[in-house]
Formats: C-alpha cells, structure tokens, sequence
C-alpha cells in the first residue's frame, strides 16, 4: 500500500530524514516511534504531499506522489501534529468544507452523520470548534481526516496534550479505524504504539533503528533481565546476599522506606531466572519479599536501549572518521 | 476551489471583518464623493473622485487580503489545504476571488447608488463613468494581488497589512513622483510602476485595452509568486 524508498529530507546541512526505506501493508496499523525531533514528523508531512522530499520515493497504492500529487492525496486521510482547525466553524460546517475540498462523492448527509457518530462528536456539532475542548479539538481533526474514507489514514501524534480518559477513547477510535483502513501513527508515547499497532517501527535521528512486529519487540530487543523486589530486611546484607546469587549482574538499592524494607533493583542475564534461588536465599534469611515487579519488561526500555545503541554507533563512526 | 471560495466568503462575514470593510469603504467614499463631485456642483468632475478611491484602497484593501494566507500559515490549517487534492494555484484564486467579490461588490453597489443622484441633477456622461468603474476595479484587482501576496509571506495579519500598504504606495505615487525627475531611465521605470497614470485614459471615456491587459497581467504576476512562495515553504 505504502512503499518509501531511500527517502531524504534535508534542511540545509541537517538531515531531517535520512535514507529511509519501509513498506505498509494494506490494512496494517503501523506505530512510528522515536524521540523528540527524530523525523517522524517531516516522514509523515513527505507522505501526505505537505513536504517535498530531498531525494527519494514515496508511493501510496503503486503512485509516486510528486508525480501524481492528485491522486495520491485523495487516498490520504492526515491527522498533522496540530490538528488544522478552523475556529471559527462549527464542527459541522468543518467537515462539511473538507467534504467539498476533497471533493467527495459519498453522499453528504449520511456520511458527515456516520463520522460525527463513529468519532463520538454527537451533542459538538454545531458548536464552534473555538469553544471546544481540547478532547473535542483532537477529535474534530480525527473527524476531518476521515472524511471521504480515505483508504490511508496518517495520524501524527493523536493523543498528544490528552488526559487520560480521552487518550484511551482515542486509541480505541484508532483501533477501530485500523479495521478497515490502512492507519500509520507517530508518537513518542510508546505504550501507545504498543496497544493499537500491529508493527512498530523506531526512528531515530532520521533513521530507522528497528522495524518489528509489535509482539517480538520485547523479546527480540530487550537485552538483560530486570527486576525490582521490595523486601523486608537489613538493606546492606540483603544486598550483599543478592549479589552473590549465581547469574546477578548488577544489584543496587532503590528506594528504602521508614518500615526498614528497601526496594532493590536487580538485573540478570536474559537466559536466566533468578527469582526461585532468590526465594530460597531470602526465605532461608526470613527476609519477606514484599513486592515484585518487571521494570524491565516495559517497551520504554527497549525504546531507549535502541536509541541509545543507535547514538553510540554514531559516536563510534565519528571517532573513526576522526582517526 | 469552489470550497476555498466559500469558507472565505463565509468567513468574511461570520468574523467583523467583511462587514468593516463594506461600513468603512461607504462612509468614506461616500464622503470623498460629495466632497469632490456632489460639492463641486458639476456632474462630470467625477474623475478626480476616482483617482481619490484608489488612494483609499491602500487603506482598505489590506483589511481584506491580511489574513487570508496568514491565518492559514499561523493556525496550521495550511496543511490541511496542502494535503488535500486542490493545487496551490486554485486555492490561492480562490482566496484572490473571495477578496475581490467582496471588494467588487462594495464597490459596485456605491457606484450605482453614486450614479443616481449624477443623472437626477446633472447630466453624467454614462460611458466615462462606467469606464471609470471599470477601471477602478482592475486597479482593485491589482492591490488585492498584492495583498494575497503580502499575506503568504508572513504569519502575521498586521505585518501583512502593513507590508501591502508599503508595496502599494509606490504603485499609486510613482507617477505624481514622475514629474519631478528628469532622467528619463527612472521616469521609465517609474511609469511601468504606475497604476494610476495608466487609469486616464479611462478618465476620458476610452476603454484603453494595454492598460486592461496590464492590470491584469499584474495581477496574475503577484498571485503566481504567491504560489511560489507557497511552493516554497514546501521545498525548504
């Protein structure tokens, strides 16, 4: 559906995009992941026609989408970072401006009521999207994306400034959306990309550093083994104790707390477990165990590993180039 | 287009704006016209209250052309226009055509009401007159191409605003200017400049078709270079 070729983006001597290459599916839900000012942005406004790219290729459907700019941004649906809202309509007038400018052939009525319904906007219609929260806001340029059901929707940063409530209400819009159409969504949220996409791909410094399958990425990507263990003991012996079990690479004390229990950081080798021989040695000392827990079980984790893996490779380069 | 055109038709007169614009352009040329014909007590001076319009227009017509691409750059909602399949020649003929039906319209309508009490008390010359219209709203066009222009440069209604005053000046000046320069070089350069000095052949009842021409190719010149300030932004 989507294919990017060796797509560059450049502004000035900076390299906004470097050299990216990936493909999506028909019917995929694609994450893009990386850090602030990684290039999610600039890959996503180069999709939708809103950027031109330095050099390269990006192709919605089999198109080239400088060549055919028409075409290609009809089968685009664009959420962009800061939803562009025209304030002084109603939600309704909106999205009837972006029936009219994308030139839709659906039937009006029916299919502005079906979004407003599906987006959950009922009840804000015909309110101006000035007086709108920003919840609403973010719902109205969700609403708009989806005018003309695009067969590709590209949202960039959805839940962006959201409380709570309405962020997970979107990510099931999303999910839903992601049935029957082609969804691709930046974030640097990486819980997010984790509950809605099907593929995860990482992008750093204008550069893809991973492109995995959501349910592989802890897997394939985490290196040591964590966990963090509240226990009820003497912290400095504890420790020492902790330290000396077979396969504990590194141990430390986090936080310790008024009762007398410490919470202890331990991180092992990936192949091993080392929570029984822990019970054992801590159960033998009567050393309760009060809480257990995989700190290092979490995607942010892998996020930043990868990242910071990518960073050292570059600092490595440079260093040989130097030499 | 037709979308573009409506939202800013609409827009014009669900904010003040339009409205400012229709309230100040009456009163004063409504004032400008008794002052320079009605007061003159000859019903075919009004040439000179046409050449007084189009000074006003440097005034008024920013009011109309500041916000329609700045706005657009300043609230992101360029990108919704951007990533939606128009080109960016038709949305900035849209813009340029909402501008004008407003300033157009204005316009007309005073000059008709303007005519009634010409033909009740006097005895106007009817082609001279609308000849003059005619030409008034070519050089309108003209400052409203300036205007869209100025407006895609900057996201900043008053710098806008400001700057289509600026650009306009020289356009509406540089023939008064004309008479005090000998070398001949820079009255050239001056004279292709002038709107005005190219409105009096129009003053005397000919339809002067170079200057036709002219005002239109100078408004075509001013909005492609707003789109090539747009496709700009884009290649940045």
């Amino acid at each position: 559906m989507i294919k990017v070729e060796h797509l560059v983006k450049k502004y000035g001597d900076r390299y906004a995009v470097n050299d990216i290459s990936f493909e999506v599916r028909k019917g995929e839900i694609v994450g893009f992941l990386g850090p602030n000012g990684a290039g999610k942005s600039t890959t996503l406004n180069i999709l939708t026609g809103y950027l031109s790219s330095t050099s390269g290729k990006a192709m919605v459907d089999g198109l080239d989408i400088l060549e055919y700019p028409m075409e290609v941004k009809k089968k685009i649906g664009f959420l962009p970072e800061q939803p562009p809202l025209y304030l002084d309509m109603t939600v309704r007038e909106y999205l009837n401006f972006i029936y009219d400018l994308r030139k839709c052939t659906l039937n009006r009525r029916e299919h502005i009521n079906e979004i407003i319904r599906v987006v959950k906007l009922d009840g804000t219609e015909n309110r101006m999207i000035k007086n709108l929260s920003k919840g609403y806001r973010q719902r109205a340029g969700i609403a708009g994306a989806i005018v003309g059901n695009p067969e590709v929707i590209i949202f960039d940063e959805p839940t962006n400034g959201l409380d709570p409530r309405q962020i997970i209400d979107i990510r099931n819009l999303i999910k839903e959306l992601g049935k029957d159409h082609t969804v691709i969504l930046s974030t640097h949220i990486l819980s997010e990309v984790k509950t809605i996409c099907d593929r995860i791909l990482i992008i750093s410094e204008g550069k893809i550093v991973a492109d995995q399958l959501t349910g592989n990425i802890d897997s394939e990507l985490r290196g040591n083994r964590r966990i963090s263990v509240r226990i009820d003991g003497p912290s400095d012996k504890v420790l020492a104790e902790l330290k000396k079990l077979h396969g504990v690479l590194y141990a430390n004390i986090g936080a310790q707390y008024t009762d007398g229990s410490a919470t202890f950081l331990i991180e092992s080798k990936n192949d091993m477990d080392i929570r029984k021989p822990m019970f054992h040695m801590l159960a033998k000392n009567s050393w309760p165990i009060l809480l257990l827990e995989f700190p290092g079980a979490n995607i942010e984790d892998v996020f930043i590993s990868v990242v910071d893996e990518t960073e050292h490779e570059h600092e490595q380069k440079g260093g040989n180039k130097k030499q | 287009m037709t979308a573009v055109y409506k939202r800013e038709m609409r827009s014009y007169f669900t904010t003040p704006i339009g409205y400012i614009f229709i309230a100040l352009f009456m009163v004063v040329s409504a004032w400008f016209f008794m002052s320079y014909t009605l007061q003159q007590g000859e019903s075919s001076s009004f040439g000179s209250y046409f050449q007084m319009i189009i000074i006003i227009f440097i005034a008024i017509i920013p009011l109309l052309t500041m916000k329609l691409l700045s706005e657009e750059i300043k609230l992101k909602t360029e990108q919704l226009l951007l990533t939606a399949p128009v080109s960016l020649a038709g949305i900035v003929m849209a813009k340029y055509f909402a501008a004008f039906t407003v300033f157009g319209g204005s316009f007309l309508l005073s000059s008709f009401i303007y005519y009634i009490p010409l033909v009740l008390y006097g005895n106007p010359n009817a082609v001279i007159y609308f000849c003059c219209v005619f030409a008034v709203l070519l050089v309108g066009g003209v400052f409203i191409a300036v205007g869209v222009f100025a407006s895609a440069l900057t996201e900043n209604q008053f710098i806008a605003a400001f700057s289509t005053m600026a650009m306009l000046v020289p356009f509406v000046f540089a023939s008064y200017l004309n008479s005090y320069i000998n070398n001949e070089f820079v009255r050239n350069i001056l004279s292709a400049l002038s709107v005005t000095s190219r409105y009096v052949s129009f003053a005397s009842g000919v339809l002067d078709w170079p200057a036709v021409i002219y005002y239109i190719s100078l408004s075509g010149i001013f909005l492609f270079l707003t789109v090539r300030v747009l496709e700009k932004r884009r290649w940045a």
